[in-house]
C-alpha cells in the first residue's frame, strides 16, 4: 500500500471535521441554542447519523467535488479539499455558517484556472443562483409555516408541557434525518475523490455481509464530520441561535422544519418521479444549499414572529461570508496547486487530449460559435488543457461558454460498443427490445468523441428522442447515461 | 416513554393547583366556623388548611426540581416556576390568616360579622380565578384573560368590603386598641386578594410572552 495515500486522505479528514464543525448549526443549532437539547446530546445523535448516512447511503450520491469540473489527480484533489477546509475553517472560527458547495465551487474554480481548464458557466449560474435562492423560498417557507403553528397548534387546548415534549421529539427526529442526509450527501465531497485509491480492502463480516473499501472509506470520513460536530459545533451555533435570531423551542422547530421542507420538495427526485407518475403536477427542482436554506428560514420565522428581533448586522455579516468563503477558497486553492506542483512536484492534473474533428467543428457551427479561425487545428492533437486552451486564444477571442462547449466537445472520451456487453448489464425491463437490437446493430464501432458516439448511436433512430413527457425524457435521460458508461473505455470520466 | 413522564408532571402540576383550591374552601369553613363560634371545627380547619400547605410545598419543590433538571419548557421555566411560587404565598397567607385567628381570637362585633363572611368569599374567589387562569396558562391561554378580569373584579369586591368593615369598626366608640386590632384581621384576608392579583400580573406578561 502506498502510505502517500494517508497523507492525501488527511486532507479529506480535515475536510470533514471543518464541515462538521460549520454546519452542526443548520442541524441542532436551533434545538441546542433554545435550550431543547443539550449540545452533548444533540453532538451525539448527530454523530452517529452523520456516520450512518455516509456509510449507508453516500455511495449513492453523485455530489462530488468534481461536479463543476474535473479535478482528475490526486493531489489536485487534496490541494482542492484542503483550500475547502481552510476556508470552511476561516469561516467557523469568525463563527459564520457557510455551505459547503460555496468553498467547493470556489475551490475547483481555482484549479480550474490553474490548470486552465474551462468552467462551466451555466452550472456556476446555476449553484451560484442556489445561493440567492435556498435562503428566500427557505424566508417564505419559514414565514408561512410560522403562521400556520401559531394559528393551529398553539390554540388547540394541548398542555404546554406537552407541546414541549412534541417539540423536543421533532427536534430530535428532524436533527436525525438532517444529519442522516448531511452524511449522505457530503461524504462525496470529502472522500470522493480517494475511492480510487482506497487504502483499504474488503471486510467480510460473519460471511454475510461485506464491508467494501469504499464504504470503510467513507466511515472514515464519517467519522471526522462526527469529530467536527463533537469538538467545534457549538461555536456558529451561538451565532445562528441568539446573535442572529433569539430562537425559541417553537421557532426552532419551525426553522428547522421549514428548511428540511424545502429541501425535500425542491431536490428531491423521488418525490419528483412520484408526482410525474400520478400525473400531478410537479414541482421545479432547483439546486439548493441546506446551510442558506436554514439561514433563509431562520429569517422568514424571524420575520413573522418579530422583525425587530432580527439583527440585520449579523445577518449581512452571514451573507459577507458567503461571498468571502468562495473567494478565499479559490485564491488558497490556485495558491496551494502551485506550491504542491511546483515545490512538491505532485501533478495536480492528468493530462487529457484534446482533438478538434470536423464533428466537433459542425457541433460548434451548430451551436452559433465561429469556427473558421480555428479550422487549421482539426486534427491535431493537445495534452495539456492550458496550451490547448492558448492555441484557441490566439486564433480568436472566445467567451468563457464558447471556451467551455469547445472543451467540452474536443474532449477525447472513447467509446466502443460491444454487443456482448449488452445483454450482461442492460435491463430488459429498462429498455425496450427494440432499444436493444438497435444497439447491437451498432456493434464494433468506436469512438473519440462523445459527440460521434451520440450522433451516431441515440441520433440516428427515433427510439431515442424526447417525447415532451416529463417522466418519459427523464428516463430516457438515464437510458443514454447508462449506455455512455457502459461503453466508455477512456479513463477520463468527463462529467455531464 | 418522555409523554408518559410529561403527563406525569402535568399531573402533579394539576394536584398542586387543586391543593391551592382547596385551601382556599378549607380557609372559607374556617372562618365560617370562628364567626359561628365553632372553635373546635374551626381548629380543625386549621389543621386542615396546614397540612394542605405542607404538601404543596413538597409538590411544587417536587415539579420545581424536575422542570429543572430535566431543563423542560427552557423558554417559560423562569415564569412558570415564578408563577407557582407566588401563587404558594397566596395558600400561605390563606393558613397564616387562619392561624392569626386562632392565635390572637379577635372578638368581632355581630354586625361585622356578615362583611367578614362577604371578605371571605370574594378573597377566595379570587384565588379560585388565580388558579383557574393558571390552568388556562398552561392549556389555554386564550382563557387567561377572562380569568384575570375575574380577579380583578373580586379584588375590587374585597378592598370595598375591607372598606366597610375599617369604617364600620372606626365609627364605633370601642378602644382604639380593639378597632385597630379588628382592622389587621380584615387587612389580612384582605391580602389574599391583594396577592391573588399579584399572581395574575405576573401572568399576564408571562401569557404576552408566549404568545408573541
Amino acid at each position: 500500500m502506498d502510505i502517500s495515500i494517508w497523507f492525501f486522505i488527511s486532507s479529506g479528514l480535515f475536510l470533514g471535521w471543518s464541515l462538521g464543525a460549520n454546519n452542526a448549526v443548520s442541524l441542532f443549532g436551533t434545538a441546542v441554542t433554545s435550550k431543547m437539547i443539550k449540545f452533548r446530546t444533540a453532538a451525539i445523535i448527530g454523530g452517529i447519523f452523520v456516520v450512518l448516512g455516509s456509510f449507508i447511503s453516500g455511495a449513492g450520491t453523485t455530489n462530488t467535488l468534481a461536479s463543476l469540473g474535473g479535478v482528475n489527480a490526486i493531489a489536485g484533489s487534496f490541494t482542492v479539499a484542503l483550500a475547502v477546509a481552510i476556508s470552511i475553517t476561516w469561516m467557523t472560527k469568525a463563527k459564520l455558517p457557510v455551505s459547503t458547495s460555496q468553498a467547493v465551487v470556489g475551490a475547483i474554480i481555482g484549479w480550474n484556472l490553474f490548470t486552465g481548464s474551462p468552467t462551466d458557466f451555466n452550472s456556476l449560474t446555476k449553484i451560484v443562483s442556489s445561493w440567492v435562492v435556498s435562503p428566500i423560498i427557505s424566508a417564505a417557507f419559514g414565514f408561512i409555516l410560522f403562521k400556520i403553528i401559531k394559528n393551529t397548534v398553539l390554540k388547540w387546548k394541548i398542555h404546554m408541557l406537552e407541546i414541549d415534549t412534541y417539540n423536543r421529539i421533532g427536534l430530535v427526529i428532524v436533527g436525525a434525518i438532517a444529519s442522516y442526509s448531511m452524511g449522505a450527501n457530503n461524504i462525496a465531497n470529502v472522500m470522493g475523490m480517494f475511492v480510487e485509491a482506497t487504502p483499504f480492502s474488503d471486510v467480510n463480516v460473519f460471511d454475510i455481509y461485506t464491508i467494501t473499501g469504499t464504504q470503510q472509506l467513507f466511515l472514515f470520513g464519517g467519522f471526522s464530520i462526527a469529530a467536527g460536530i463533537f469538538t467545534y459545533g457549538h461555536n456558529v451555533m451561538k451565532t445562528v441561535g441568539s446573535d442572529l435570531y433569539k430562537i425559541s423551542p417553537i421557532t426552532g422547530l419551525t426553522v428547522v422544519l421549514a428548511s428540511s421542507i424545502v429541501m425535500w420538495l425542491f431536490t428531491s427526485q423521488s418525490l419528483e418521479t412520484f408526482l410525474l407518475k400520478n400525473n400531478l403536477p410537479s414541482i421545479p427542482l432547483v439546486p439548493l444549499s441546506a446551510t442558506q436554506s436554514f439561514i433563509g428560514a431562520v429569517i422568514g420565522v424571524g420575520l413573522a414572529k418579530d422583525p425587530q428581533s432580527i439583527n440585520f448586522s449579523v445577518f449581512g455579516k452571514i451573507g459577507v461570508g458567503w461571498v468571502v468563503a468562495p473567494l478565499t477558497a479559490g485564491l488558497l486553492s490556485f495558491i496551494l496547486l502551485f506550491f504542491v506542483q511546483n515545490v512538491f512536484e505532485q501533478k495536480v492534473i492528468q493530462p487529457v487530449p484534446y482533438e478538434i474533428t470536423h464533428s466537433v467543428i459542425q457541433k460548434l457551427k451548430e451551436d452559433g460559435i465561429e469556427t473558421e479561425k480555428i479550422n487549421e487545428l482539426v486534427g491535431e492533437r493537445f495534452y495539456h488543457s492550458k496550451i490547448f486552451r492558448n492555441e484557441i486564444m490566439k486564433r480568436n477571442q472566445y467567451s468563457n461558454n464558447e471556451i467551455y462547449l469547445i472543451f467540452h466537445y474536443a474532449i477525447i472520451d472513447s467509446f466502443k460498443v460491444d454487443s456482448t456487453l449488452i445483454n450482461e448489464n442492460l435491463d430488459s425491463v429498462l429498455f425496450s427490445d427494440e432499444q436493444l437490437k438497435e444497439l447491437k446493430n451498432h456493434h464494433g464501432k468506436s469512438f473519440n468523441h462523445k459527440i460521434d458516439f451520440e450522433k451516431t448511436i441515440f441520433g440516428s433512430s427515433d427510439l431515442w428522442v424526447k417525447t415532451g413527457n416529463k417522466l418519459d425524457d427523464k428516463e430516457l435521460e438515464e437510458k443514454i447515461k447508462l449506455v455512455e458508461n457502459l461503453f466508455r473505455i477512456t479513463i477520463v470520466k468527463f462529467n455531464n | 416513554m418522555f409523554l408518559k413522564q410529561t403527563k406525569k408532571l402535568e399531573t402533579q402540576i394539576d394536584e398542586y393547583l387543586d391543593l391551592v383550591v382547596k385551601g382556599g374552601l378549607v380557609f372559607k369553613l374556617g372562618m365560617k366556623c370562628y364567626l359561628e363560634g365553632q372553635m373546635e371545627e374551626f381548629e380543625n380547619h386549621l389543621k386542615d388548611i396546614r397540612k394542605i400547605e405542607e404538601k404543596a410545598d413538597d409538590l411544587r419543590r417536587n415539579i420545581e426540581i424536575k422542570l429543572y433538571t430535566r431543563t423542560l419548557i427552557p423558554e417559560s421555566r423562569g415564569d412558570v416556576l415564578g408563577l407557582l411560587e407566588s401563587i404558594d404565598k397566596v395558600l400561605n397567607i390563606t393558613s397564616d390568616t387562619l392561624l392569626e385567628f386562632s392565635v390572637e381570637i379577635p372578638h368581632l362585633i355581630p354586625e361585622l360579622k356578615p362583611e367578614f363572611i362577604n371578605i371571605s368569599e370574594s378573597s377566595i374567589e379570587c384565588l379560585e380565578h388565580t388558579v383557574g387562569a393558571i390552568r388556562s396558562y398552561f392549556k389555554n391561554i386564550d382563557a387567561v384573560r377572562d380569568y384575570i378580569i375575574k380577579v380583578q373584579f373580586y379584588k375590587k369586591v374585597t378592598n370595598k368590603t375591607a372598606e366597610t368593615i375599617k369604617r364600620t369598626i372606626f365609627r364605633t366608640d370601642k378602644e382604639l386598641s380593639y378597632k385597630i386590632h379588628t382592622r389587621y384581621f380584615a387587612f389580612h384576608i384582605e391580602r389574599i386578594a391583594e396577592q391573588s392579583e399579584d399572581v395574575c400580573d405576573r401572568l399576564s406578561i408571562a401569557t404576552i410572552k408566549r404568545i408573541e
